[in-house]
């Protein structure tokens, strides 16, 4: 077993751990905390896989952005419910596990019922991902998807403004979440 | 260097536990959580195959998933708060109104 293979099987053991985590944790918070260890055991795969541009970006808009937006938001709502019971029917948790597996298992064979042959020759070709490689192809052949990324940001940026912002003389604040429903 | 088909195979892992997520959990905050997830590996596949064919173009794919997702936090995000000051929860069951 080369060292490469050892350090993707360890490194893929915490990110699976880290999903089961975000899916099972009781608390919002620690499934956010759960959240941030996959995006960073992900960014940690795409330097194995010669993407140091968008290692460091996941690492920047994903850990540094996202995940701390969705902690400001539970700790504005205090997200907890006690969703595990209440109004749950009693097979809808064995019936969710079972399709889960039926997608794990589709998903599977089709992405290796053809044999991929490996890429010795093609990574050389890639210049490895670097920041240089993929700012030339981004702003040269993709620059227009590149303004329409600019524009759709700005259009969310207005609708999250929108939608979160106080109705005039609609009571105070944000109420919390009631627990226990 | 790591076979491809190791990388698509712990990306579909990661996807079917953030699809089993969704329909698991009933509280909003984790459903979202669970669909960034599902994003996540969806990009872990495509730069894995970027590098299986030596094309930058998955790369790129790859930068406009994030600033959709970006965008798609933000206004999910502001629709969930704007849901818990009119309902006082964030219980997936109970948001069933378009409007209110």
């Amino acid at each position: 077993m080369s060292w490469s293979l050892l350090f993707f099987l360890l490194v893929g053991a915490v990110s699976l751990a880290a999903a089961f985590g975000v899916v099972t944790s009781r608390q919002p918070v620690h499934s956010a905390l759960f959240l941030l260890t996959n995006f960073a055991t992900l960014a940690v795969l795409y330097i194995t896989l010669d993407a140091q541009f968008l290692a460091a970006a996941q690492v920047i808009v994903y850990a540094g952005g996202i995940v701390i937006l969705i902690l400001f938001v539970i700790m504005l709502i205090g997200g907890e419910t006690n969703d595990f019971s209440a109004a749950q029917r009693a097979w809808s948790r064995t019936v969710g596990i079972a399709l889960g597996v039926i997608l794990l298992l589709v998903i599977s064979y089709s992405a290796l019922s053809r044999t991929m042959a490996p890429s010795e020759e093609t990574a050389a070709l890639l210049q490895g991902g670097s920041p240089k490689a993929v700012g030339l192809e981004l702003f040269s052949k993709y620059v227009l998807p590149f303004e329409l990324i600019a524009l759709l940001l700005l259009v969310a940026l207005i609708g999250a403004l929108v939608l979160g912002r106080q109705q005039e003389g609609a009571g105070e604040g944000i109420p919390s979440v009631k627990a226990n429903e | 260097m790591v076979e491809t088909s190791y990388y698509l195979i712990l990306a579909a892992i990661i996807f079917s536990i953030g699809a089993t997520g969704v329909l698991l959990r009933r509280n909003a905050l984790i459903i979202f959580m669970c669909i960034e997830m599902m994003l996540n590996s969806v990009n872990l596949t495509l730069i894995a195959l970027a590098r299986q064919w030596g094309n930058l173009e998955g790369q790129i794919f790859v930068f406009m998933i994030m600033a959709v997702a970006a965008a798609e936090v933000a206004v999910g995000l502001a629709i969930l708060i704007a849901n818990v000051r009119h309902r006082q929860s964030i219980n997936i069951d109970e948001i069933n109104l378009l409007r209110w």
